[in-house]
């Protein structure tokens, strides 16, 4: 980002650089008979990308008032972070980025600020980290409203005000009209591992339990509804939440988390799947024990989806030894974000590298790893 | 959820399971080898697999899987034609989701919308017909597709389009037979299926009497089933108490959904809509008479067929693909020399693999995952050798 700035923006302004190859030439607005006209007050046009005065002024408007914190408000081209302070709270860095493209923007229990905020804070928090520091880069879609705008910035401050987080530097763009789809979003985040936390993938052992913070596939499955293609009876609200006031509820158990890691797309059955290749064990689902919503599960049923392998965006996975189960699930029903945790399953030696489903049914099914996108079958 | 956990009550599973048993037991000893029951459709192959069914059976029992999913036996020359038409300027392409990912020669639908045809997903010919009222400038096209299960949807859409005069609506006609592609099974050399399990969803349209040569030409017990767990086991039961007692005949477990007769207004429906072929192509299999309709003359207008050229050509199914003695029963999806390094569900090159209800991708998703290790590794020790 800052060889970003360094290549575009010499005013000095920290929260965003101008908007580059897709801008037309000279930074005007020109419909195609070349005329320049006037933009609409109420939407992004690609002058707001431009680097001129439009584009200060959202960005003083919009992202710095909303934002607001002094590392950003310092409108230099890079945050600036003291170690010092960084070195008392643990002693590894975690450092990571996601992008945000969800379509429709707003849905039933969130939108994509919120969703920009909580997945990276979420990403940090499951590494054990405490997240301390966010990046924003925003690419717009020329006609977007600066209403709807203003909305995700909202609902990202409010976001990461109830993450604790600071979003401290950021990066706007426009795009011509096609070039995206309204609004995406990347965020990239900063926290800090305590010394003694060891959560990696490859340490699940036999005998280990499996635990989940709550109800599996609300994500996907609000996604999916708020399109509005099905016309479902009940409304499905999205898990989106930042989860990093439960992971530090559960560390502060003093468990020994073995692995731990926040199920977005592909659902449960992708990080589970992650999991038994690293550690080379089965992981071994019930299906009864899936905390899974009714309307959730209807939906599937109508769609022949399969919630395994449905987007969650305020879900984590966690494997403990099972002697520290109950004290750990003690502690995360105790917190907002947990309040439905449950034991879905258990490690176990063979066979390794997979997983496994003991159906509710009686049956058994191995849960591979999925291929391409779940798509709803014919009949 | 009410109507729905009723019929996967394990308890019941395992009563059945049990009964399943001592049939079993009694069926085997009178006959030796094992017994060999086919459930025709798709539908059941997935029922089997999401619930692990052919793990619960006793020892004795193998479930072939039949050709029954109409995405995996849709030939590559077909899904050639689809992106042929995808790829019109003024088409808009409408399919059902698990269609997209079926590759042709050149890509699949999938693919095609990638390089920017619009190709749309929608939940029902209906939804189609609504993107033809929206878009009155474009030409829309529903990949009608699927056995007798969906041919009242699609004939019923159409006529609808018909009613409204939306003149810019129609369908791209793949529509299979059921009762031709069971007997070309029966007909099959070495073909050596003990009973059937019928598709119950066709049956709920065509009714049971379509089945009755089954038992009554070729000696085989056959019984319509539903599509929950409990369902499949019931039908087992039924097909091994029919042969413990010597019986062969057509029955139906599947009686809160299927009327003997079937449905008499959507018959009339397709009736009125299509009309038989001589013989359609399927993947795996090759050419089956009578196995397909198309829409009648007096439908040309919504006929894509008839409105747009279609390069028709045929392709012929990949060499070393095993699909069609899977299909038949003759080897397990583990046995054929590609399954799971050469042909996989990320790459399929035989039928069985493309969608999630062929036989082939129910194992490599579901269960096979030894057999693919055993496979993979069998196949690295050799190259190993080539090489050494």
């Amino acid at each position: 980002m800052s060889a970003d700035h360094a290549e575009h923006n010499g005013n000095g302004g920290a929260a965003a650089s101008a908007a580059t190859a897709a801008a037309s030439p000279g930074g005007v607005a020109a419909g195609s008979d070349g005329l320049v006209r006037q933009p609409p007050k109420r939407t992004i046009t690609l002058a707001h990308g431009s680097g001129g005065k439009a584009m200060q002024d959202l960005i003083r408007d919009v992202f710095v008032a909303g934002f607001d914190n002094p590392l950003l408000g310092a409108l230099e081209d890079q945050a600036r972070v003291e170690l010092a302070e960084l070195l008392q709270r643990g002693d590894r860095l975690a450092f990571t980025t996601d992008s945000y493209v969800v379509d429709p923007l707003f849905f039933p229990g969130g939108d994509i600020g919120k969703l920009a905020v909580s997945g990276t804070v979420n990403d940090l928090a499951v590494g054990g980290a405490r997240p301390l520091f966010l990046s924003c880069g925003m690419i717009m879609e020329e006609g977007l409203p600066i209403d709807e705008l203003q909305k995700v910035v909202e609902s990202m401050r409010a976001t990461a005000q109830q993450a604790g987080v600071a979003i401290v530097t950021g990066d706007t763009k426009v795009v011509h009209k096609g070039a995206a789809d309204k609004l995406f979003i990347n965020t990239a985040g900063i926290g800090v591992i305590p010394a003694g936390v060891d959560i990696r993938a490859e340490r699940a052992q036999p005998g280990d339990v499996i635990i989940v913070n709550g109800f599996i596939g609300d994500h996907g499955a609000a996604i999916v509804d708020a399109r509005g293609e099905l016309a479902l009876q009940h409304v499905i609200e999205s898990d989106c939440q930042p989860l990093n006031g439960l992971v530090e509820a559960m560390l502060e158990t003093g468990v020994d988390i073995h692995c731990m890691r926040d199920a977005t797309r592909g659902g449960i059955a992708t990080v589970l799947n992650e999991f038994a290749s690293a550690s080379n064990t089965c992981m071994r689902l019930r299906e009864e024990a899936l905390p899974l919503r009714e309307e959730v599960r209807g939906m599937c049923e109508i769609l022949g989806l399969d919630p395994l392998y449905l987007a969650n965006e305020g879900k984590l996975v966690a494997v403990v030894a099972a002697q520290d189960a109950d004290r750990l699930l003690n502690a995360m029903r105790a917190h907002p974000a947990g309040g439905d945790a449950a034991i879905i399953g258990e490690v176990s030696a063979d066979p390794a590298g997979t997983v496994v489903l003991h159906t509710a049914f009686g049956g058994e099914r191995i849960i591979d790893v999925l291929v391409g996108e779940q798509l709803p079958r014919i009949c | 959820m009410k109507f729905v956990d009723e019929f996967r009550d394990p308890q019941k599973a395992k009563l059945l399971i049990e009964r399943i048993g001592a049939l079993a037991e009694q069926v085997l000893k009178q006959r030796g080898g094992p017994i060999r029951l086919m459930e025709f459709c798709g539908g059941h192959t997935h029922t089997i697999f999401r619930y692990g069914i052919a793990g619960m059976l006793p020892e004795g029992i193998e479930l072939v899987h039949g050709p029954g999913c109409p995405v995996c036996v849709l030939p590559m020359g077909r899904v050639d034609d689809c992106v042929a038409l995808a790829e019109r300027q003024e088409v808009i392409f409408t399919t059902f989701g698990d269609a997209m990912r079926v590759p042709g020669s050149r890509k699949s639908l999938l693919q095609a919308k990638a390089d920017g045809a619009d190709v749309r997903m929608v939940y029902s010919p209906m939804d189609a017909l609504a993107l033809a009222r929206q878009n009155p400038d474009r030409e829309v096209v529903f990949f009608a597709l699927g056995f007798e299960t969906t041919m009242p949807s699609t004939a019923l859409t159409v006529m609808q389009a018909r009613r409204e005069g939306i003149g810019n609506f129609s369908l791209f006609c793949n529509h299979i037979t059921t009762v031709p592609t069971i007997k070309a099974i029966l007909d099959s050399p070495g073909m050596n299926i003990d009973a059937f399990l019928a598709p119950g969803h066709v049956s709920m349209v065509i009714g049971m009497e379509p089945f009755r040569f089954v038992a009554e030409d070729y000696g085989r017990p056959i019984v319509i089933t539903g599509f929950e767990p409990l369902d499949i086991l019931q039908s087992i039961w039924m097909l091994l108490k029919q042969m413990a007692e010597g019986r062969c005949e057509v029955e139906n477990q599947y009686a809160r959904v299927v009327p003997p007769k079937g449905n008499a207004a959507a018959l009339k429906a397709i009736a009125e809509v299509y009309e038989i072929r001589e013989f359609f192509e399927w993947r795996g299999l090759g050419s089956i008479d009578h196995s397909g309709v198309r829409m009648r003359e007096g439908w040309a207008e919504h006929d894509a067929e008839r409105k747009f050229p279609i390069p028709n050509l045929k392709i012929a199914d990949p060499r070393s693909c095993q699909c069609g003695e899977v299909l038949k029963g003759a080897i397990k999806p583990w046995e054929c020399k590609v399954f799971g390094t050469q042909c996989t569900p990320q790459t399929p090159l035989g039928a069985l693999m493309v969608s999630s209800e062929g036989a082939c991708a129910a194992y490599y998703n579901f269960g096979g995952i030894r057999q693919v290790q055993e496979k993979q590794q069998q196949a690295a020790a050799e190259t190993g050798e080539g090489t050494a």
